[in-house]
Order: C-alpha cells, then sequence, then structure tokens
C-alpha cells in the first residue's frame, strides 16, 4: 500500500490535520481504508465518491441503526445519495473523534437525528430515532401508547419554548449536561 | 493591483448589502439543494447571535446596536456565499444599476467579493464559536434581560447610527465585535487602510495596528477552523484564503527592524505550531495498546472497554512508580553487584570498538563510582545466612521470596546503612525514605488530579431533569461495531425506556412491603455473617501460619505454606459469588443491586486485608521480641569473639568471620515485605487461573459438549461468560492499594505489578475476544469513573495508614535495611538536616516545625478548606436560583408569544398579499416561494424574506413601514404553521435589527 501514501499530497495531508480533529496517523488510516473501498479504476478518478451501499460496509458503521443517517448528513453529493469522497469521509471521522468537541458533536448528533432535514427536531423525528434506538425488531419495539409517552417525557424536559419541537439550541443545551455523550459519540477506524 | 482589487471590493460590499434581501430570497430556494446544512447554519447564527447580545448588554445600547447590525450584515454575506453566479434576475439588475457608479464590472467583483465575504463570515463565525462555548447555558437567561429594556430607545439610537453606516465597509466587520466603540471612528482609517496595505510604509501606527489586528483575527480563524460544522471543500477554501491574506500582510507588518523581527517571529510561530502538532502526532502513537482497545471497544462497547483503559491508566502509574524505586533506590544499590561482569564485558569490547566503547566503559565506571552500594556478600545483611544457604536456591525457596530472593534487593533488608556512597555521596537511606514518601505522594497527587478531572466532564451531569432526553439522545453507543451487542444495546434501550416510562407513572405497587423489607434485612444479616466468617477465618490462618514459620517451614506441607494466600484469594473469588447469590434475594433495581454488590465486595476485600495486616503486626510484634533476645546473644556472641582472638583487637580484628557465620536479627520488615510479595503472587495466579479455568475451559466445554448434550449449552444454564467489569476493575484496585502498602518494605513491588499489569493486560484482552459475550445489560463507562477513582482513592488512603504507622511507631530493625541503627526510620531527616545542611537551616526547620507555628497553620488551613466549601455552597444556591428565574422567564416569555401570535394573525393576510406579488415579481418560480415559506422556522430568516417580498422601489417609504409591521410576519408566518418554533430570546431580536435594514438600504 506504498502508493496510497504517496497518494495523499503532503500538502494536503497537513492541511487536513489542520481542518480536522485527527492526527497525521490517523487520517493515513483513513485515506487507507477509503481507498480500499474503491474499484481499482476509480482509484485514479481525482476526486472519487463511494456510494452509501459501500460505506456502510465498514465494520465501523455496519451496526449502528444511524449509518445512513449519518452518510446523509455527511455526503456533500449533489442528488442526496449519501456517498462519500473522502474529504466527507474526512469529516465524518473528525467530527466523531476523541478529541472533537462537544459543540460540533452535539451539532452534527443533532443533524443525524433530524430525520426530514428541516432543522427541528419534531414528533416524527422522535418516532424515528426512538425506532432506530430500540431496533428493527417486533419484540423491542414499544407500543404506540409507550411512544406517545415518551416523547412526550422528552418534550416536556427538552422543549424549552414549548413550540412542539427540539431545536438546535435546545438540543444542544440538553446534550451539554450529559455526562457520556462525548465519549460514546465516537466512531474510530 | 491589490490596492485596486481592495477599493472595488468594498464598493462591491456595498451593493450586497444593498441586495442582501433580494439575495436572500433567492438563497431561501437553493437551499434545499445543500442538505439542510444552511438551515441549521442559520440557526446557529441565531444561537451566536444571542451571545452576541448578551456582550453587549453590557455596554451601552448603541453598542449593541452595532453588533446586531454586523452580525445581520454577516449572515447576509453568508447566505449569499457562493451564490453570486446566480444572482441574474432582473430585479437584482435594476437594484444593481443604481449603483454602478460605484460597482464597474461587476462579474470580476463579484467573484472577488466572495471571497471577501467568505472570509469575513468565517472570522466572524470564529469569534462567535470561542464566545458560544462559555455563554451558551446563559442564553436564555440573557435574552430575557433584552426585552426588559424598551425598545423606542433602541430605534432611536439606530437611526443616529444608521447614516454612518453606510460608511462601514468590510474593513469594519472585519473588526472584532468585541471593540465596537474604535470600530466606529476608525471608518475613515479603514478605507485608507485598505489602500494603503500593499504599501506599508504609507501606514499610520494605527492603521497597521488594525492590519494587526486583521491579520491575527484570520491567524484565530485558522486556529479555530476545525470546530466548525462545515464540509471539508469550505473549509479548505476558507482555510487557503485566510493563509493567503496572513502571508501577503504579515510582511506588511513592521518597518525596518521591528519588521524583520515580526517576520522571524511569524516564522517561529509556524515551526513551533508544526512542531506541536508532530509532537501531538508522536505522542498519540507512543500510547501502547490503542488499536487492541479499540478493537475491544467496537466489539463490547464502552463500558468494557473502560476497563481497560483503567488498566492502561494503572500500568502508567506503576511505571512512574517503578522508575522511581528503580532509579533511586535499587540501582545504586545493585550497581556494584553487576560490577564484575560488566567491566569484564566492557574489557573485551574494548578491543573490538575501542572508540565507541570508551566513552561507555567511561560511563560505566562513572556511574559505579558515583554510586555504588556494596556487593552481595560483603555484609552480613547482604549474604544468605549459613543455616539457609544449603536450599536457598531451591526453586520452592525462592518460589516463597526466601533464600537468595531474600537477601537482594528486592527487599528492604538487604539495603546498608551507610550514610553516603560513592563519589556523589549518595544518601541512600534518605532516598530510600524520600522515594517511600514520594511514591505515595504521586499516587495522591494523579488520583486527585483524574477525580477533578473527571468531576469537570461529568459533574454538571448530576441533575436528573434531562433523564429521558438523556436516554433517547446519548444512550446509543457509536463505538459499537458488531452486531451481537447492538442487539443487546437494542434491547437495554428499550427496557430503560420502559423502565423510565414505568417509573414516571409512579404506579409503583408496593407488593408486600414487609416481606422484602424482611428480606433485605435477612441479606444483609447474611452478608455481615459471610463478613465476619472471611475475617476469622484469616485471622486464624495468620497465626496458624505463624506458628508454622515458628517450627521452620520444610516440616510443612506447600498448603500449609501457602495457606493464607490461598485462603485470601479464595475467599476473594467464592465470597462474590455468594454475595450474588443473596442480593437476589433483596429484589432491588439491578443498578442498585449493582451498586450493593460492589459495596460488599469492596467490604469484604478490606476486611480481608485490614485482618491480614492486624495478623501482620502480631507478627511483627513477635519478631520484634525475638529481636531482643537475638541482640542480646550478639552482644554476647562478639564479646566471646573478641575474647578469643586476643587481647589486642586493634592489632587482629575479626576479619576471619565470614558475613554468612554472622548471627543475624529477624529481620521483620523484610518478613512484611515478603508477605506482601507473596499476597501479590498468588493473588495473580488465582486471577489468572480463574481466567484461565472460569472463561476459557468454560468457553471451550459450551463450544464442543454441545453437540452431544442434552440441552443447549450456548443458551442455556453454563453459557458463555459475560466481562466482569465492576469485579475486574475492584480487583485491580485493590491489587493497586497492595502495592501501595508493601512498596515500602519491598522495592520490587512495582515492578512486579508491572509485570502482572503488562500479562493481564494481553491475557485479558485475548480472553474478552475469544471466550466472553458481550454483557447483557451494557451500562455506560463514563458514570462510573469517578466512582471507581473514589474507591482507588479510599484504597489509597487505607493502605497507607498502616504504611505510614509502621514506620512511624515501630523502630527499624537494628541489623538490616537502610535505617538500621535509628531509633525511628524518619530519623534519617534529621540527621540529614544537622549533617548536610548549614546550622541555620536546620535551627529554622526546628523553628518551623515548632507546635507554636505548626498549630495556626493547620487552623490556617481549616479556615480556607471552610471557606472554600461555604463559598461552593452559596455558588450552587445560585444555580438553583437562576435555574428558577430561568424557567419563570420561560413561562412569561411563552404567554407573550401566545399573544404575539394573536395579534399577527391579521397582520399576517396583509403581509402575504403583498410577499406574493413582489415575489412573483422576483421570480417566476412559485414552487420555490412555497418552499421557502415552509422553511422559515426563526425570526431572522423571516427577516430576510420580508425584505426579499418588499422591495418597494420608494426607499424613503419603506421606512415608516417596519416598526409597525415587523412582528407582524414573523409571528403570524410561525402561527400559520401551526407550530411557532422560536426560543424565547429572539423574540426580542428581531425588533432593532428591522430597524437596521432600513437604514442600511436607504443608502
Amino acid at each position: 500500500m506504498g502508493t496510497t501514501a504517496s497518494q495523499l499530497a503532503k500538502d494536503s495531508l497537513s492541511e487536513y490535520q489542520e481542518l480536522t480533529f485527527l492526527t497525521k496517523q490517523e487520517i493515513l488510516l483513513a485515506h487507507r481504508r477509503f481507498t480500499e473501498l474503491l474499484d481499482r479504476d476509480e482509484r485514479n478518478h481525482p476526486n472519487p465518491r463511494v456510494p452509501m451501499e459501500v460505506i456502510l460496509t465498514l465494520p465501523e458503521l455496519k451496526s449502528n441503526p444511524f449509518k445512513t443517517r449519518i452518510c446523509q448528513v455527511f455526503s456533500t453529493s449533489e442528488d442526496k445519495d449519501g456517498s462519500l469522497t473522502f474529504e466527507d469521509f474526512l469529516d465524518l471521522l473528525s467530527a466523531f473523534s476523541d478529541s472533537a468537541t462537544l459543540e460540533i458533536k452535539s451539532h452534527y448528533a443533532f443533524r443525524i437525528f433530524d430525520f426530514d432535514d428541516d432543522g427541528t427536531l419534531d414528533y416524527g423525528d422522535l418516532e424515528k430515532l426512538v425506532n432506530c434506538l430500540t431496533g428493527e425488531t417486533e419484540d423491542t419495539r414499544l407500543t404506540s401508547e409507550e411512544m406517545r409517552q415518551l416523547i412526550s417525557n422528552i418534550l416536556d424536559e427538552s422543549d424549552i419554548d414549548k413550540d412542539g419541537t427540539v431545536n438546535l439550541s435546545e438540543f444542544q443545551h440538553v446534550i451539554s449536561r450529559s455526562p457520556d455523550f462525548v465519549s460514546s459519540f465516537k466512531i474510530v477506524l | 493591483m491589490p490596492g485596486d482589487t481592495l477599493i472595488t471590493s468594498e464598493n462591491d460590499t456595498d451593493i450586497e448589502l444593498d441586495f442582501a434581501g433580494v439575495e436572500d430570497f433567492q438563497e431561501n430556494h437553493k437551499r434545499e439543494k445543500h442538505n439542510g446544512k444552511r438551515r441549521n447554519g442559520d440557526r446557529q447564527e441565531n444561537k451566536r447571535e444571542n451571545q452576541r447580545r448578551k456582550r453587549s448588554s453590557k455596554s451601552v445600547q448603541g453598542i449593541r446596536e452595532e453588533s446586531q447590525s454586523k452580525t445581520e450584515r454577516r449572515e447576509r454575506s453568508r447566505r449569499r456565499k457562493g451564490k453570486a453566479e446566480h444572482e441574474t434576475s432582473g430585479h437584482e439588475g435594476n437594484k444593481r444599476e443604481r449603483d454602478q457608479t460605484r460597482a464597474k464590472s461587476t462579474k470580476s467583483k463579484k467573484n472577488i467579493k466572495n471571497e471577501k465575504t467568505r472570509k469575513l463570515e468565517g472570522k466572524e463565525d470564529g469569534e462567535a464559536q470561542e464566545k458560544s462555548e462559555k455563554g451558551k447555558l446563559k442564553l436564555v437567561c440573557t435574552k430575557n434581560e433584552e426585552k426588559i429594556e424598551s425598545g423606542d430607545q433602541l430605534k432611536e439610537k439606530e437611526k443616529a447610527l444608521g447614516v454612518k453606516k453606510k460608511k462601514k465597509r468590510r474593513k469594519k466587520v472585519v473588526e472584532t465585535s468585541s471593540e465596537p466603540e474604535t470600530s466606529e471612528d476608525g471608518d475613515d482609517e479603514e478605507e485608507v487602510n485598505n489602500d494603503g496595505e500593499v504599501r506599508p510604509e504609507l501606514l499610520s501606527p494605527e492603521e497597521l495596528e488594525k492590519l494587526k489586528e486583521a491579520v491575527d483575527e484570520k491567524k484565530k480563524l485558522i486556529q479555530s477552523l476545525r470546530g466548525k460544522p462545515w464540509p471539508m471543500k469550505q473549509k479548505l477554501v476558507t482555510l487557503r484564503e485566510s493563509q493567503l491574506f496572513v502571508e501577503k500582510y504579515e510582511g506588511a507588518l513592521g518597518k525596518g527592524k521591528g519588521r524583520k523581527l515580526y517576520a522571524y517571529k511569524v516564522m517561529m510561530t509556524k515551526k513551533w505550531m508544526k512542531f506541536q502538532r508532530d509532537f501531538e502526532n508522536f505522542k498519540t502513537a507512543c500510547i501502547p495498546w490503542e488499536m487492541k482497545i479499540k478493537e475491544i471497544e467496537s466489539h463490547f462497547g464502552s463500558s468494557v472497554a473502560s476497563y481497560f483503559i483503567f488498566l492502561r491508566w494503572m500500568y502508567g502509574i506503576n511505571m512512574i512508580l517503578f522508575s522511581l524505586t528503580f532509579g533511586l533506590v535499587m540501582v545504586p544499590e545493585v550497581l556494584q553487584f553487576l560490577n564484575l561482569n560488566c567491566t569484564f564485558i566492557l574489557f573485551i569490547a574494548l578491543y573490538i570498538y575501542f572508540i565507541l566503547q570508551v566513552r561507555l566503559i567511561l560511563l560505566c565506571t562513572f556511574f559505579e563510582q558515583a554510586l555504588m552500594g556494596r556487593p552481595y556478600g560483603s555484609i552480613p545483611r547482604k549474604t544468605v545466612p549459613r543455616a539457609e544457604e544449603a536450599g536457598a536456591m531451591d526453586f520452592a525457596v525462592l518460589w516463597d521470596f526466601g533464600g537468595y530472593a531474600q537477601y537482594s534487593v528486592l527487599f528492604y533488608g538487604y539495603y546498608n546503612n551507610q550514610r553516603a556512597i560513592g563519589w556523589f555521596k549518595f544518601r541512600m537511606p534518605l532516598s530510600y525514605f524520600l522515594v517511600g514518601v514520594g511514591t505515595v505522594a504521586y499516587s495522591y497527587m494523579v488520583v486527585i488530579r483524574t477525580m477533578a478531572r473527571n468531576a469537570n466532564e461529568s459533574g454538571i451531569g448530576d441533575d436528573n431533569s434531562f433523564n429521558f432526553s438523556w436516554k433517547m439522545f446519548t444512550s446509543w453507543d457509536y463505538l459499537i461495531g458488531n452486531p451481537e451487542t447492538a442487539d443487546n444495546k437494542f434491547a437495554s434501550i428499550t427496557t430503560s425506556f420502559k423502565e423510565a416510562i414505568l417509573e414516571e407513572q409512579e404506579s409503583r405497587k408496593d407488593d408486600n412491603i414487609h416481606l422484602t423489607r424482611f428480606l433485605r434485612v435477612l441479606a444483609n444479616f447474611l452478608v455481615l455473617c459471610c463478613l465476619a466468617g472471611s475475617g476469622y477465618l484469616i485471622y486464624f490462618v495468620v497465626r496458624r501460619s505463624q506458628k508454622f514459620a515458628l517450627d521452620g517451614l520444610e516440616n510443612h506441607t506447600w498448603w500449609e505454606r501457602n495457606e493464607v494466600n490461598m485462603v485470601m484469594s479464595l475467599l476473594g473469588m467464592f465470597c462474590p459469588m455468594l454475595f450474588d447469590v443473596i442480593s437476589t434475594l433483596e429484589n432491588y433495581h439491578p443498578r442498585v443491586a449493582l451498586q450493593w454488590q460492589l459495596g460488599r465486595i469492596f467490604a469484604l476485600f478490606l476486611g480481608n486485608l485490614y485482618t491480614f495486616i492486624i495478623a501482620l503486626m502480631d507478627a511483627i510484634n513477635l519478631k520484634r521480641k525475638e529481636e531482643k533476645v537475638v541482640k542480646y546473644n550478639i552482644t554476647m556472641w562478639e564479646a566471646t569473639l573478641y575474647n578469643g582472638t586476643g587481647s589486642e583487637n586493634s592489632t587482629a580484628p575479626p576479619i576471619t568471620i565470614h558475613p554468612a557465620d554472622v548471627p543475624r536479627g529477624p529481620c521483620w520488615e523484610t518478613m512484611v515485605g515478603q508477605e506482601f510479595v507473596r499476597l501479590i503472587i498468588s493473588d495473580t495466579m488465582t486471577t489468572y487461573i480463574t481466567l484461565l479455568i472460569g472463561d476459557f475451559l468454560r468457553a471451550v466445554l459450551v463450544r464442543f459438549l454441545n453437540h452431544c448434550w442434552c440441552w443447549d449449552l450456548e443458551a442455556g444454564f453454563p453459557s458463555y461468560s459475560e466481562f466482569d467489569v465492576s469485579g475486574n476493575v475492584l480487583g485491580l484496585i485493590f491489587n493497586q492499594g497492595m502495592i501501595w502498602m508493601g512498596a515500602f518494605y519491598a522495592p520490587c513491588l512495582p515492578a512486579l505489578n508491572l509485570l502482572r499489569l503488562h500479562v493481564s493486560m494481553y491475557l485479558q484482552c485475548w480472553a474478552v475476544m475469544c471466550c466472553n459475550v458481550p454483557q447483557e445489560r451494557v451500562f455506560k463507562a463514563s458514570g462510573s469513573n469517578n466512582f471507581y477513582m473514589a474507591m482507588l482513592l479510599v484504597i489509597l488512603f487505607l493502605s497507607t495508614l498502616p504504611a505510614i504507622y509502621t514506620i512511624v511507631t515501630i523502630p527499624p530493625s537494628f541489623d538490616c535495611g537502610p535505617f538500621s541503627g535509628k531509633n525511628r526510620m524518619f530519623d534519617v531527616i534529621q540527621e540529614t538536616l544537622e549533617s548536610d545542611f548549614p546550622a541555620w537551616f536546620s535551627k529554622v526547620f526546628s523553628y518551623a516545625s515548632n507546635p507554636g507555628l505548626v498549630l495556626p497553620f493547620i487552623l490556617l488551613m481549616v479556615l480556607a478548606i471552610y471557606y472554600l466549601q461555604s463559598t461552593s455552597k452559596s455558588y450552587k444556591e445560585a444555580n438553583v436560583e437562576l435555574k428558577k428565574k430561568l424557567q419563570m422567564q420561560n413561562e412569561e416569555n411563552k404567554k407573550k408569544n401566545k399573544q404575539a401570535a394573536l395579534k399577527a394573525q391579521m397582520d399576517l393576510e396583509e403581509a402575504k398579499k403583498s410577499a406574493s406579488q413582489t415575489a412573483e415579481h422576483q421570480r417566476n418560480n412559485n414552487d420555490s416561494v412555497q418552499r421557502q415559506e415552509d422553511d422559515e422556522e426563526i425570526d431572522n430568516k423571516n427577516q430576510r424574506m420580508y425584505h426579499g417580498r418588499n422591495p418597494s422601489p420608494s426607499v424613503g417609504n419603506r421606512e415608516p413601514h417596519f416598526p409597525v409591521r415587523d412582528p407582524g410576519p414573523r409571528n403570524a408566518h410561525n402561527g400559520n404553521h401551526g407550530n411557532p418554533r422560536y426560543l424565547p430570546g429572539f423574540h426580542q431580536q428581531s425588533e432593532p435589527r428591522m430597524c437596521r435594514v432600513p437604514s442600511l438600504e436607504r443608502h
């Protein structure tokens, strides 16, 4: 894999170090893992895009219930198919890295939970979120009564302005007090 | 040329400001393409604005206007960013015509401007981001403050300011909003500044200062760039531009000598940054077992991994303890022992690598001469006595740390009491004492520091006000990469949801509370019995072993010799299981049950350890009695010896006696050290064996017997074992406690522990990966981190107690160890003070240690503690008070908003009409208008939209409309969608800004 190291120019490597929370080794590792996902002919492409299905085969993401959301949030693709370039991939890893700030982690967490991309977590978003968290199987799913109760409790707690939705600042307010958000919102290659 | 571009870009900014509304309008349509990023950006903007407001609310209102207008502009430019190419609508074109005098060749300028604005916006964001970290929590609070201030005043001020606004160029925005006062006066200067940036010699000092500020801002931006939730492309562009800017204008700063110095400084900071980054990379590369832990993390989640991280942390601490004892105590004492071999090998090497080796030899001999204790066999304490010599190399003896191991550098007794050794006059006894103290002090420091850091990280997390939200938003462990663990996690999250709902419903059915109570009391009684029983057993065994020891160990079986350690290890193994069974009686919630279980195991271990110590104290007393007898015998023996050799002692000293033949005292310190080392060894062995049998063998059996068994072994009774995080952590903590306790008497203990931790790291990693299944209930790691740390601190304290007690109260043995011949061990300090320091120093020291000084000092400390505690209490109270206030204001805001919404309902119709008309004007694309409306969620956006829809040609007319209409569209809009989405504080915000805009547009 000597060629992959040389593919990542020294300048851009240092720029990536400047712009992400990743160390040099992590960026190189990310690059290696990323190029492994590419086909042989795609590697010569200047700025290749890996489709979401391929990204999701990564063991780090495979069993994550939010995997498609994560890809969609970090994708800069025009047609919203969740495909990632290497830079998007680095963005992803940076946000999920150990040293990323609470600020940036909570920002991306909010976007991941915001399933319909409308900028707030409304009832539908929260419902989807609960379903993601409880798994897709029938025996773990909550009943609609439980779901209603749960969501109304959540809104009671975190919806400060009582508009029926949780917006980013409310979300960050809640998250910033959580003891284990930063330690669990992590993906390491 | 650069100067030219600057000027034009400036003009461009003017246009931009005029058109901001229009562009924003169009912008809104395109936002969809960007995956909702922009919307989020808006919201963030809002938040930042709040912080801005908060800051400004402290100073005069005028200043607030300033910052608001800036924020506004920044927002606009942000919206516009990257959109310049699309701004081709006819309406816009008309507008531009107005300013055509200033704006030449629009297209090219647009590009420049885009770059500039992006930079600006980035910079502003940077500031805001920094501030936002501090002010986030106060967000809502400050908004309310704002509200109290009257809107009229704001408007007046604004008009006054508005006249000046047109002059403000992009340079203005560059300035930090923290110094808005100066920015206004600096308007004109800045324009000049823009001209002069290429000709630094023309700049006045003030301008230079400004430029410097700008450059510093850029640098700050570069640093804070990574903390921004932007896509990489945007970050890259911003980075490159800011770097270009910095490089371009950095050179312009400073004149003559100052310039060179500045350039040098800049270069050095660059190099320093690079070095820091490399060092950071190096440091992360040095952290051991990172990949292993990561693998475990992905399989078992963060809680199991937290054990391994704890293990690694422990390893680091032991590494430092080891290097302390090794470097300052063991090496100086042992070097002489290596003396012969070392020089021999080196002399051979000398012939081969002459030049290279000369230095090494010099170094080696230097060390030998500089620090050296006396070699093995030179004095009685360093020699195996004649009686034990025969079996001194037997494995059984060595395994028990007798024989040669006992008379080695590993134990206290080996060390000589020679005050200073070698050329360096290395104070061996002093060093021994100080290392002992330093070990404990360092451990205290590290543990407390870690605890404080943990508390900082999670200290705020103790309030339960967001119980549900945390379960919802933070319960997923993103590290989990194993489907099985993920399934378990799903299940545990579901149960936790259900539990929480049940608890919330308060439907706690108390089924026969008397029975539960009775069972709980019974369980506790049983546990107490267990504890007492185990304590007695250990006491009994230790006493018995002393009897055996008096008889001589050779006459007893292996079991009898190792009874104490085995019994302790077995108790430590089986009692927790017993407790587990007993705790099923109690019917506690699993988390509570876990805490009880941990507490009981803790009590068990502690009880065992302390019984062990008490029994050891008895042994020490026995040894000391023995010592008295031996001492008396020795004086008799010496007397007879001298009498035998003759009357003239001076001419013929008794050199003929081999050190091995000299009668010896029992040396209780070595005995204590040996006991601890044996304990550690047997503990380690039991841990490893339990691991092999309990985990590995079980897994193997379950796996391979499953084919030919009557029930499903994997799913049924034995199944695979889970990794017991809490039990393992407790084991580790107690192990460390024993190290701290025994390290003074057996300097080898940290080294042994290092070995043990190293092995268990690999062994447990392997065992976990190959034979454990993910936990049924996945607990979070972080919650218990400080719990474990607190336990470690307690253990540290409890283990230093007996060590300090023995050091202070019991006189050291007369013929072994570094303190032999002294009355107490700490006398070594006094000795050093008297002989190695000038007289005045010891005098000062004696004054300082005078109770008259010490007591007031202690009093002072107590007072300080009391003061700090009471202040922290008052802070807490203030916190609660603030929280209450916050809630009250929230409710108030709600009421107000409701009223405003009602009132706005009427205005809505009107606003909509006009909006749709103008919108059609601008764009034939009605769909996007609709979409835009749907998107609107916060008022600042409403704001922009409003302008976008009302580009009324009569500028003068517009002004009166705004204040009247202003709350209308916003609230109406929100009302329209059924769910008004704004934070309480944003309500107020919009008003001043509303007024700001017209004043800008007028020009």
